[in-house]
Parts: structure tokens; C-alpha cells; sequence
């Protein structure tokens, strides 16, 4: 993210997924809306909910708790997903409320300290303070399951 | 896309029409077509490939259309006549030139013997000496990649007599632009530069007003500009360039003459002819009012012929003689005076008459050319197709929601939405006849095919096609071509009988292969029928036999037996020749067609020929499903796949192995697979008998009972990429949504009975 300009700020969207809180870059988020049952999807993975119909296309929904490894939600009518775009796909990340939209500098994101996590790794581009909190800025290149899984048919 | 590269593929689109239009001419006058307007749009295609080729240095391509061109321009000017004998060759040369414009598109090799074996056949019709392979029919052809102006042909003064661009008819504009033209912002060059892309022109620069250096005025408008130009634009089409600047410019437009008068390049030169000509009229008339008069010069033709011969070089004196001129123009201006010398013994007044015929013809190419047609990105139809698709499903969902909210039928709502649904139905239907296309773009292809097998089984045969209009899908034009190729091949191969054995049978020596396509009851039929043999049911059945593909004791039905070369590894012929028999049947061509949502059969009479039929659905983008249900969740089993709907009885299903099971249908044992465990909607598998199954007939023809909690109905419903944000999923198609705005899963019918066949217990959920 070091292309982007690092004085003028950038702005994310923070939410809240169990106890703790994350934020994504805005500009990959396209929408928020409430949460829709979804229809479930044969042979996915745990954190893959199933398909929901965004005005007519397939829109693949992912419990981003079960993805960061916090365990999986019990979507109510209070859900909400997130519609993000990640690389040429679109896809709906099942969080538990959005809280915040956030004007950060490239020097307030700390970098993310050695921990054991793999998803910590996998996930986590940097830290926030934020009034106190901490907000994990993470990045969404990796919800998805690998699209080639061919062999498993 | 760069722009040169974007210029390039338009050039290959446009390459794609030519030839068409070529190929539909030339079969035109195969047919026995002489109208001047055929001919000429024939020889327009081969011109325009050729030109666009030149500006892009496609040696190759120019060299051969240059050839073609040739032996076309022969044609139309009468000296040769287009009998079977010509045009033969002339479709063969078709079939190269789609080759070799292939070849410069995709990059690849043509072969090149092939090639050159035509264009010395070409050269042999016209009798002109011209190497197609060598340089020295070319040399003189000069030109000028992509140059804006003035791109003109340039050609030696001793080239051949017979040259490349005998360009029907043209246009002389004088354009003298007054101040205010220059005053309001206007620029010469780029109205030239516009003018350049109707067709090749030549720029001459009047620059006889210019005053000395004292007396000019800064501000004045001076020159004037002098152009020819060639090709096909309307008169209209060249005022249209001067559109803006009409009132401020003085325009002259003149058409210029077709054949043999060239663009006077001094005003002299221009009279004279003028001149010579009506004298030349005045003589026609005369002999024709005063039959006794023409006995005194028994050819009065011979005689115009001798003015005109005389005028003709009066013009080429002039042009050099005119500083201005250029030097093309002049060298252009002998090339056609000596090309006319030739055409002396040609009786004046027909040619006179072709002369008018042609610009009539002109004027029609004009107003055929400008039909109302425009090129859309294929992505934006997609999304106003994707979107309708929206509105559809979103028309349903208000209509579901009013429903439930217990309005009455009667109420105000209701007969809007009632409105609404009928809009949003017409809305659909016209979108997607933007993707429609005629079925003719696939069957165009196919006069070729059958030229190319006639000649290899020395067969003779006659390809009637019918129902050309018929429109349908763009992709499912896409994917017709192959299954249709293969059955023309097969019908030509297998269908019809050699001409010695069609003689003795009492028939044609010339077999019949008709392709049809028509519109039924929302569905597009395409047969492909011959009048051959019919299927020899007795051979096709010990070939099954000795295949093992049946017992050999099996009682057939004629239409049983007729269905088993739809049988994977079945060919017919006894010796696999290189035309159909390629280790793929016609399986593939039955596979290929269920795959496209269609249905094929067969029908056959011994002695009088089969008709193959296909029945397609009209769009991929809907699909006839039945909605059933398999552990709480909503599925679509496409209707292609479905032969019948059974309610298993306990007696019929048998357990075999661990988990499997199979069902009795009829005495014979399919396997019975249960749809919701094998998705892993549920975990222990259902009582066969508290639930429906559909028998279903899989990729291949083996089948299979798939096994549902209930069925929903029948529904048609708009097909959604599940890869598009997601991925593939095994034993699943695609997705669509339904009435109530949720999404339900397509099946795909092969890959679920497939799996249940490899696993044990194919818990696929769990394989993730």
C-alpha cells in the first residue's frame, strides 16, 4: 500500500467480529447491507456460508470470524456484510457490526508483531490505536478458498 | 489496445464480412446469378481485403487477392463468362483467401502449394501472365502503410497492362476554402485527412491564386485543393465531410467516370473529352435515326471507338504536359488510356451502357451499405442482459411480497404490477434478441465443408440450406459449428452413395444434403438431412454386436437400432477414412448437443436417406429446470438430462455393497443415488420410498436414478455464474435465483452420478 499517498490519509472501515475489531481499506469496499440467509454451497470449507443473490449475481458469503479462526457466528437480523471487492471477485464478509469509518495516516498503521498466529500472518497488514482500542487492519486477498481445488471432484 | 493494433483487428472483423459477402456472391452466381451487382460485391470484398492488407504489409494476402482480383475484374468487365467452369476455381481461391486472412490474423502457416496451385489456376482463366509467388507482378504496386494524405497508388509507367485497382467510379472535388473557413477554426488538412477515409484519394494543390508576397493578405484564404477520389463513398458521404464548412468554402463535386475515363488533370483536357464524348453520342444517334446513313461507315462503333482511343490520349498528353499533375495521376492516365486501347474491338455503346449500369449499381451499393446497423462491446449487451435478468427476478419478488401481503387480485397494485410483469417480459425477450444472431454466419461455413468432402469421397453433392434467417444466441452459434460440421461430414460420407450407385438405384447422380433451421414452439430445430441410403440397420447392428456394445441377442426396434450410433465408439464405416471417422462418433456430436440444453434425433428411411434433428434452446442464458428439493435446500435438475419421474416403491430398491443402492426400473438395475447426502445436506441417507427420483440419462447415455426429497415443478430459470466470484463446485452446474430472491444450485447431473459412482460413501462436503 505504499503507492498510496501516505500524507493526505486514507480511510477505512472498521467493524466488529466477536470481541475484536478490524478495519479494511474503503476503497475495496463496494456496499454493506444486512444479512440475507444464504443458500449453503456443497464441499466448502467451514467459513464459507453459502451464496446470497446481490442483485442478481452469486455472491459468496464468508463468516470472517470462522475465516480468522474466532470460531463461527449465529447470523441474526443484526449481521451485516460487508461487499468487498477482492481482485476481479466480489465477495460478502459476515461480520457482526460495522462501527467506524476511520481517517488514518500511513504512520499511524504499526506494524504487526511477531505472533504465533497463522492467521495473524496470513491476514494482518498492521495495528491501530484507535481511542484506546486496538483495530487489526487486514487485508482480504486470502478469504477466499483457492479457486483451483479441481482434484477434489 | 494500441491503436494500430485496434485498427488491425477491426481490419480482420471487416476481413471476416468480405468474405462472407464473397463467399455468398460467388455461390450466388454458382447458382447462376449474372446481376452486375453480384459480381461487382464480389469483386468489392476481394478489393477491400486486399486494400486493408496492403496498409497492413500482409505480403502474402496481397499478393494472392491481387491475383483473385485479376480474374475477377475479368469477370465483371465481361470477358469472362462466370460459367460452372470459372466459378469453381473462383470458390477454391474463396477458400484460400479465408486461409491466408486467418493465417495473418492468428499467425500459423497456409499451405502454400494449395495456394499457388490457385492462383496459377486464376492466371490460366485470364490468361495473363502474372507470377502469383513472384515479385514482378507486384513491384509496381507501391503502398503506403497507413499514411494519412495523400495516399496514392503509385505505378511505373511500364508496368503491366492489367493492374490492381480498376476502381469502379470516383469522385472529383474541388475545395477552395474562403477566409471565414480559416476564420472560425477550421483546418484544410483535416478535412482532407477525413475525405482520405472513404477511399484511396489523390491531393492536388491550386495554388495559382496566391499572390506575391506584397499583396497577400494574412488573413486571406488563397489555395484550393484539387482531389480525386476513389472507392465506393456516396456523393452524400463526401459533402458530409465538408458538412461544417459548407458555407464558407466553395465546393465542387463531380463523379467521376468508371472504367477507362480518367480524372482530367487539366481542365483542357476535361473539355475535350467532354467534348469528344457527346460528339461520339451525337454519332451513335445519328446512325441510329439514319438507318440509311449507316450504310455509308458500316461500324459507326468502330468509329467512336477511334474518337475515344483519340481522346483517351489526347488526356494523357495533357497530364504530363500539366505541371501540377502528379506524377501517378499521369502514369495512372496511360496505364488506363493503353488498358482502353485494348478494349477498342468492344462495341462503344455497351460499354457506354455498362458505364451508367455501373454507377446505378454505384448508388445501390451506397444505399445497401448504409444499413442501420452498429457494433456494441459483446460485455455491455451482457450486463443490460445481466441487469434485465435483475429486473425479472426483482418483478417476481414484488409480486411474491404483494401476494403475501394478502392484496387483493383486483386491487390497483395488483393490475400495475400485472402491467409491470409484462414489461418486464417484453423487456427481456427484446435484449435478448440483441444477442440473437441468424443461424446464417454457421451455415455459411458449410458450402465450403461440403466442396472440400465432395471432392475427397468423390461424391458430387448439392448443399441446399434453408431457414438462414433463423436467429439464436450468439454462443449457441458459437458452439453449433463443430457438431454441424461433423454431421455434414458424416451425411456426405456415410450418407450418401457414390454417383455410380445413386445411377443404379435410379437416382441423381448429384446427392442432396439439405440444412435447415427454423423457430419451434421457443426452441430452434436444425435438421440436417440426405437423400442417400438411409442407415443399414443390419450392419449397424452386428457392428454394435461385434463392439459389444449390445447383446447379440437383443431385440431392437428400427428406432433403437437407428439410436445406437449415438453410442460411444461406434463408426460405421469399415474402413475409418480421414473425413468422419476420427475416433470420435457421432457421441461427441450428441454430447456436444446436450451439453448446449438440446435434444437430438434421428430418422431414416432405407433407400430414401436420415434426417438428423436438433432441437436447441434459443438462449444459454435460461435453461428448463425442475426445481425439487433435497435437504431443506432448493435445487434445478436440468430438463434435458430427465427422462422420466418415478415414485420408488421398497420392493424396487435393492442395497448393494456397504452403502450403494440400486432401483429397479423396468427389470433393469440403475443405481440410485441420494442427492442431499451426496451434497452433504444430510447426513444419513433417505428413505427411498418417503421420497421422488428422477431417471435421469447421463453424459455417455449410462443412467442413473437421482433420488429428492420432493418436487417443486418446472420452471424456466436464468442461469448465474457460480465461478464468477466463487469457484466450480463439484456436482454442481451453475446457480440461479429464484422467485423468492434466493439463490438455488443448478446440478450438473454427469459429475454428481460420477462421484457417487467413484466414492464409496461420497460425502462431498467433507472432501473440502
Amino acid at each position: 500500500m505504499s503507492e498510496a499517498a501516505t500524507q493526505a490519509g486514507r480511510e477505512l472501515i472498521s467493524f466488529r467480529v466477536g470481541a475484536q475489531e478490524f478495519c479494511v481499506d474503503i476503497m475495496e469496499v463496494r456496499e454493506i447491507r444486512g444479512w440475507t440467509p444464504a443458500t449453503a454451497l456443497p464441499q466448502a470449507p467451514e467459513f464459507v456460508r453459502g451464496v446470497i443473490n446481490l442483485r442478481g449475481a452469486v455472491l459468496p458469503i464468508v463468516d470472517l470470524g470462522a475465516r480468522l479462526g474466532l470460531g463461527t457466528a449465529e447470523p441474526t437480523a443484526r449481521h451485516v456484510i460487508i461487499v468487498a471487492q477482492v481482485q476481479n471477485q466480489v465477495v460478502g464478509l459476515l461480520v457482526d457490526a460495522v462501527s467506524d469509518i476511520l481517517t488514518v495516516t500511513d504512520d499511524m498503521i504499526q506494524p504487526t508483531p511477531d505472533v504465533a498466529s497463522e492467521m495473524v500472518r496470513a491476514f494482518v497488514r498492521g495495528l491501530l490505536a484507535i481511542d484506546g482500542r486496538m483495530v487489526s487492519f487486514i487485508s482480504l486477498d486470502r478469504v477466499l478458498p483457492e479457486r483451483e481445488l479441481d482434484h477434489a471432484a | 489496445m494500441d491503436p494500430m493494433a485496434e485498427i488491425k483487428a477491426t481490419f480482420f472483423q471487416e476481413c471476416e464480412e468480405q468474405l462472407a459477402e464473397l463467399e455468398s456472391g460467388l455461390l450466388a452466381m454458382e447458382g447462376g446469378d449474372t446481376d452486375t451487382e453480384t459480381v461487382n460485391a464480389v469483386f468489392r470484398a476481394v478489393h477491400s481485403v486486399k486494400g486493408g492488407a496492403g496498409a497492413f504489409g500482409l505480403d502474402d494476402l496481397v499478393r494472392f487477392a491481387h491475383v483473385f482480383e485479376t480474374t475477377l475484374d475479368e469477370v465483371r468487365a465481361g470477358r469472362l463468362a462466370a460459367t460452372p467452369e470459372v466459378v469453381k476455381p473462383l470458390l477454391r481461391s474463396a477458400d484460400v483467401l479465408a486461409d491466408l486472412v486467418r493465417a495473418a490474423r492468428d499467425g500459423g502457416e497456409v499451405d502454400q502449394g494449395r495456394c499457388d496451385a490457385c492462383a496459377a489456376e486464376l492466371s490460366a482463366l485470364t490468361g495473363i501472365e502474372e507470377a502469383a509467388d513472384g515479385d514482378d507482378g507486384m513491384g509496381d504496386l507501391d503502398f503506403q502503410p497507413m499514411a494519412a494524405a495523400p495516399v496514392a497508388l503509385d505505378f511505373e509507367l511500364d508496368a503491366p497492362a492489367v493492374e490492381a485497382v480498376p476502381e469502379t467510379a470516383g469522385w472529383s472535388v474541388r475545395f477552395k476554402p474562403r477566409p471565414e473557413l480559416y476564420a472560425k477554426a477550421n483546418e484544410s488538412v483535416l478535412l482532407l485527412r477525413e475525405l482520405a477515409r472513404l477511399g484511396e484519394i489523390e491531393v492536388e494543390l491550386d495554388a495559382a491564386d496566391l499572390p506575391l508576397l506584397s499583396e497577400l493578405e494574412p488573413e486571406g484564404a488563397y489555395l484550393a485543393w484539387n482531389i480525386r477520389l476513389r472507392g465506393s463513398a456516396s456523393e452524400a458521404d463526401v459533402r458530409e465531410v465538408f458538412e461544417f464548412v459548407d458555407a464558407d468554402c466553395e465546393l465542387e463535386v463531380h463523379a467521376l467516370g468508371a472504367d477507362g475515363e480518367p480524372m482530367p488533370t487539366a481542365a483542357e483536357a476535361e473539355l475535350d473529352i467532354a467534348a469528344l464524348l457527346s460528339m461520339a453520342q451525337a454519332a451513335v444517334e445519328g446512325a441510329a435515326a439514319e438507318p440509311a446513313a449507316a450504310q455509308e461507315s458500316e461500324t459507326p462503333e468502330a468509329d467512336i471507338a477511334a474518337i475515344l482511343a483519340a481522346a483517351q490520349a489526347e488526356a494523357t498528353e495533357a497530364a504530363p504536359a500539366a505541371d501540377t499533375a502528379p506524377a501517378a495521376a499521369s502514369a495512372q492516365s496511360n496505364r488506363r488510356a493503353g488498358e482502353d486501347r485494348r478494349k477498342v474491338d468492344a462495341p462503344f455503346a455497351g460499354d457506354d451502357k455498362r458505364t451508367e449500369k455501373k454507377l446505378d449499381d454505384l448508388a445501390k451499393a451506397a444505399a445497401t451499405a448504409t444499413a442501420p446497423t452498429i457494433r456494441v462491446d459483446l460485455d455491455r449487451v451482457d450486463r443490460l442482459i445481466d441487469l434485465v435478468g435483475e429486473l425479472v427476478i426483482n418483478q417476481a419478488m414484488l409480486a411474491q411480497r404483494v401476494t403475501e401481503a394478502g392484496l387483493a387480485r383486483a386491487s390497483s397494485v395488483a393490475m400495475g404490477l400485472d402491467e409491470l410483469e409484462q414489461l418486464t417480459r417484453e423487456i427481456q425477450d427484446s435484449v435478448m434478441a440483441i444477442r440473437a444472431q441468424p443461424v446464417k454466419s454457421v451455415f455459411q461455413r458449410m458450402p465450403r465443408l461440403v466442396r472440400e468432402v465432395a471432392s475427397i469421397t468423390g461424391k458430387q453433392v448439392r448443399l441446399i440450406t434453408e431457414g438462414e434467417g433463423t436467429e439464436v444466441d450468439k454462443t449457441v452459434i458459437e458452439r453449433l459449428t463443430d457438431p454441424l460440421t461433423h454431421m455434414i461430414r458424416n451425411a456426405i460420407d456415410h450418407g450418401l452413395e457414390s454417383p455410380e450407385k445413386r445411377v443404379a438405384a435410379g437416382k441423381n447422380p448429384e446427392g442432396a444434403v439439405k440444412l435447415s433451421a427454423a423457430h419451434r414452439s421457443g426452441r430452434i430445430v436444425i435438421e440436417v438431412a440426405d437423400d442417400g441410403g438411409g442407415i443399414n440397420r443390419e450392419r449397424v447392428k452386428q457392428i454394435a454386436i461385434d463392439k459389444a456394445l449390445i447383446a447379440a441377442d437383443a431385440v431392437l426396434t428400427d428406432e433403437e437400432v437407428d439410436n445406437l450410433i449415438f453410442l460411444p465408439g461406434f463408426s460405421t464405416a469399415s474402413t475409418v477414412s480421414d473425413i468422419s471417422g476420427r475416433g470420435v462418433g457421432m457421441d461427441v456430436v450428441k454430447r456436444s448437443i446436450l451439453d448446449l440444453g438440446g435434444r437430438i434425433s434421428i430418422t431414416s428411411r432405407p433407400g430414401l436417406g436420415s434426417t438428423f434433428s436438433m432441437s436447441l434452446p434459443l438462449t444459454l442464458a435460461v435453461l428448463d429446470g425442475m426445481v425439487v428439493t433435497a435437504g431443506q435446500q432448493t435445487l434445478v435438475a436440468p430438463l434435458t438430462a430427465i427422462i422420466e419421474t418415478l415414485q420408488p416403491k421398497r420392493a424396487d430398491v435393492h442395497s448393494l455393497g456397504g452403502s450403494a443402492r440400486v432401483i429397479s426400473i423396468r427389470g433393469a438395475y440403475v443405481p440410485l443415488v441420494d442427492v442431499g447426502l451426496s451434497l452433504g445436506y444430510r447426513a444419513e441417507p433417505m428413505d427411498a420410498e418417503q421420497g421422488v427420483a428422477l431417471l435421469i440419462e447421463s453424459e455417455g447415455g449410462s443412467r442413473a436414478v437421482l433420488l429428492f426429497d420432493a418436487i417443486q415443478g418446472q420452471r424456466q430459470v436464468v442461469i448465474k455464474s457460480l465461478e464468477a466470484n466463487y469457484r466450480r463446485v463439484p456436482g454442481i452446474a451453475a446457480a440461479t435465483i429464484l422467485g423468492d430472491g434466493r439463490v438455488a444450485l443448478i446440478l450438473d447431473v454427469d459429475t454428481l452420478v460420477a462421484a457417487s459412482r467413484t466414492a464409496e460413501a461420497p460425502k462431498l462436503l467433507q472432501a473440502g
